[in-house]
């Protein structure tokens, strides 16, 4: 009896111990890849690195100011694409959607969350590159799209859903058609939280890598347009990390210091938009 | 139970026999606005109206009774076919405003004729001015200087505009509940219905605010037909013209209120108001 009772005490003692472990092992990684970025980016970090192009192999100095532009357009075409279609998708399954379809949206859109991004990449290569003969900002801004549609998509339904129901009841019994009391009403009372989506939404593609390899490749220029190969951050930090030049590497934390400040930006930002909640009803 | 089973007591209530066709004719001295005829309704495979008939009175107050889940609010939902925003919802049978079917109008037509205040008022979170003005705004084609006319009219007609005048900008929620509720029945005057429903308008307020909405009532009924479900009975004997007990989705009786408070035909009625049951 005893043993038993000294065998439940350890076996209780021990998981606790591990379970408490693992949670602490999670947060330190974090905050060891958040501090040790932090403290090399910021060092390398330098106004010349912001506003030049990259220097040729084998000189040194130089920046990366055509990358970050590079990213700022990928980001807008993907935002032009991919928000507008999640948008209305959503508000397709939060208010019209049937259950046979709105589910069979609802899964695929999960699915599509699920799609490794180099996938995406071979995707937006073959529907878009191989046709135009050449890489562009467009080809990947529209592979970062299509990977930001199911992220608004499912965000847009889940806050619609949160609108209550009697505030829609209120504007039909005014004689307001469906779409009406949708567009003046429930999208008004929610239109906060659905932009904060669509911006935690930007700033996870953001950092992807994977799928702009092959469509918006790489550029050492400025590039024009929407139509000419593009640098970005996470393909140029790529590149740089695994050259073999010590000043290279300095740029790319430098590089990785600017991406990882646009997620947090981005985060907090949404965040704090999201904390100023309207007050809710009385009564 | 087993007694209400038959249809014919639904339908036989005396002094409101008259066939559908003699709906446009008079009644007692007041014209019938609303003329329901066997009307069904089912939520999915359940069934929860059963053969209701019953006429409403033209500028009359018309209160439903009844305990909680007797099918009251479901049989006002369906005047102004709110019903219809629930899936797997059915009604079938016939409601006729003014002598024509409402089934088979146009239901943004319908819903601006016969306007609707809910059991929990639910402003739009947006100004008070906003709120009333809403239904104006989505019919379109008003003018400015209009709008904020019969805004004021209608906050008058609500007897609210005493108390909101000098803040008409300032956010709905940031009045009680008794104001709120007083502006979702502004909210619907607005846009001139000629039927209001009211789905227990008062059960979330104190006595002070149902008195003033009581009183509001009163002074509508010279301009508006108002059909108001309560679970208070002392409410529909103040103010209603005429009340309809329903139990178990069957409307049990309907006449005036007097003849219902005082001396009803029907058992079920007299256990229900002498607070035997419900």
């Amino acid at each position: 009896m005893n043993s038993r009772l000294g065998w439940r005490k350890f076996v209780n003692a021990f998981m606790l111990t591990l379970t408490g472990l693992c949670a602490l092992l999670s947060v330190s990684v974090l905050l060891i890849v958040l501090g040790y970025l932090g403290w090399n980016g910021w060092q390398y970090l330098t106004w010349t690195f912001l506003t030049h192009l990259p220097a040729p192999v084998g000189e040194s100095g130089g920046g990366m100011a055509n990358a970050i532009v590079g990213s700022a357009k990928l980001l807008l075409v993907a935002a032009v694409t991919g928000i507008p279609t999640g948008l209305l998708g959503g508000i397709y399954l939060a208010e019209f959607g049937g259950r046979t379809f709105a589910f069979l949206v609802r899964y695929s859109a999960d699915l599509l969350n699920g799609v490794p991004s180099i996938v995406m990449g071979i995707f937006a290569y073959t529907v878009v590159v191989l046709p135009m003969h050449h890489f562009s900002a467009l080809a990947g801004g529209l592979a970062l799209g299509v990977m930001l549609i199911p992220v608004v998509l499912r965000s847009t339904e889940d806050f619609l859903r949160a609108v209550p129901n009697p505030l829609r009841e209120g504007a039909l019994a005014l004689g307001a058609s469906k779409w009406k009391a949708i567009a003046t009403i429930v999208i008004p009372a929610s239109i906060r939280a659905i932009a904060t989506g669509a911006l935690l939404g930007l700033a996870r593609v953001a950092g992807e890598t994977a799928p702009l390899l092959f469509t918006s490749f790489n550029n050492q220029f400025w590039s024009h347009g929407l139509n000419q190969p593009t640098a970005s951050l996470p393909v140029m930090i790529y590149q740089y990390a695994i050259s073999p030049y010590a000043d290279w590497h300095r740029q790319a934390w430098a590089a990785g210091f600017i991406l990882l400040m646009l997620v947090l930006i981005a985060n907090i930002g949404a965040r704090l938009i999201l904390s100023r909640k309207s007050p809710a009803p009385r009564g | 139970m087993g007694k209400v089973t038959e249809p014919e007591v639904m339908i036989g209530v005396p002094g409101y026999e008259q066939p559908v066709e003699d709906a446009e004719k008079q009644a007692g001295g007041s014209l019938l606005k609303i003329v329901v005829s066997r009307l069904n309704f089912h939520y999915g495979p359940r069934q929860v109206l059963f053969d209701v008939s019953l006429q409403i009175l033209q500028r009359k107050i018309t209160a439903l009774i009844g305990p909680s889940g007797c099918g009251k609010s479901t049989f006002l939902r369906t005047l102004n076919r709110m019903h219809e925003t629930v899936r797997g919802t059915r009604a079938e049978g016939e409601v006729l405003l003014d002598g024509r079917n409402i089934f088979d109008m146009d239901v943004v037509n319908l819903r601006r004729r016969v306007g609707m205040v809910f059991q929990k008022s639910n402003p739009f979170p947006k100004s008070i001015f906003e709120n009333v003005a809403y239904g104006l705004k989505i019919n379109g084609t008003m003018r400015r200087a209009q709008v904020a006319e019969v805004v004021e009219k209608s906050l008058m007609r609500a007897a609210l505009w005493e108390e909101v005048k000098d803040h008409l900008h300032k956010s709905a929620y940031a009045l009680s509940g008794g104001q709120q509720q007083r502006l979702c029945i502004a909210r619907a005057l607005a846009i001139n219905p000629e039927v209001l429903l009211l789905d227990e308008p008062c059960s979330a307020l104190d006595p002070i605010a149902t008195a003033k909405i009581e009183e509001l009532l009163f002074a509508l009924t010279g301009s508006c037909t108002i059909v108001i479900v309560t679970h208070n009975m002392q409410q529909a004997a103040r103010v209603a013209d005429q009340t309809g007990f329903f139990l178990l989705g069957k409307l049990i009786e309907f006449n005036k209120t007097d003849i219902i408070f005082k001396n009803p035909a029907r058992k079920e009625t007299e256990d229900y108001i002498t607070g035997r049951f419900g």
